[in-house]
């Protein structure tokens, strides 16, 4: 999927990271928690989390993941979106539920990682 | 031998994941393997977090020569009761302005010691840890 048929499939809004809409997408994780993020060997995923704040974009950075969608309506803000500009990392967001956003995702061609 | 320093605040989140934000674009402009650069800078980035959730105050030392990356993480703070109970799978100790954060789950010792192809682990009670890491840059 590219992140245009994530934003229309989900209706989230892209907050940065314009350059990358055309990109495709394979696989998707969705977690709160960086940790988990940091143990997987998969990158290039659309990461879905309700976590917002400068770590959730650094652990991108470390992980290779360039496309971050923020659930659950949390607010992005402009240091995060600073951070994510400087790492080309796009950021979406939605006011949908975690559980939601994977849902719809999973239903088109979004594969998990494991 | 390159040789960098970096000092880490304990408490500033802000900052966490600073050196090993500088030690990614290091090794990329160094061509080194893009899955190497990973486990290298996963695994300075948890240590990186480490020192901010737990220490007052840290030191980064980083070398990199033809073959290795060597990172010396030192701090000054509580240091580590127990060191094989802190690299078991789901033991923390971290407060909950940490797990806020997304860490604190018990899982940043253990995913260092994957990422990386050395490990040392020095502790003395309320004075600090002495944390060697050490990944191999070719294949």
């Amino acid at each position: 999927m590219t992140i245009k048929e994530i934003i229309e499939v989900t209706g989230a809004q892209l907050i940065c990271g314009e350059s990358n809409i055309d990109n495709i997408i394979e696989f998707a994780f969705s977690s709160d928690l960086m940790s988990d993020v940091l143990t997987q060997d998969s990158d290039q995923v659309l990461l879905i989390t309700g976590l917002s704040n400068l770590q959730t974009i650094r652990t991108a950075e470390m992980a290779d993941i360039n496309y971050i969608l923020i659930v659950r309506g949390k607010a992005i803000s402009n240091d995060m979106i600073r951070l994510a500009e400087e790492n080309h990392i796009s950021l979406l967001q939605s006011d949908l539920s975690m559980f939601h956003i994977s849902g719809l995702l999973y239903a088109q061609d979004l594969k998990p990682i494991f | 031998m390159m040789r960098t320093n970096y000092n880490v605040e304990g408490g500033d989140f802000t900052k966490a994941g600073n050196v090993a934000s500088c030690v990614k674009k290091t090794l990329k402009q160094l061509n080194v393997n893009a899955k190497i650069i990973k486990r290298v800078v996963i695994a300075l980035y948890e240590a990186e977090v480490n020192i901010v959730a737990h220490a007052y105050q840290g030191h980064v030392t980083i070398d990199i020569d033809d073959q290795y990356i060597t990172m010396l993480l030192k701090d000054k703070g509580p240091g580590i009761e127990d060191i094989d109970l802190a690299m078991t799978q789901g033991f923390s100790t971290a407060s909950a302005k940490v797990r806020e954060m997304g860490f604190g789950a018990g899982m940043g010792l253990p995913n260092i010691k994957k990422n990386v192809d050395e490990l040392t682990l020095e502790s003395e009670i309320n004075i600090g840890i002495t944390l060697c890491l050490k990944v191999k840059l070719t294949e």
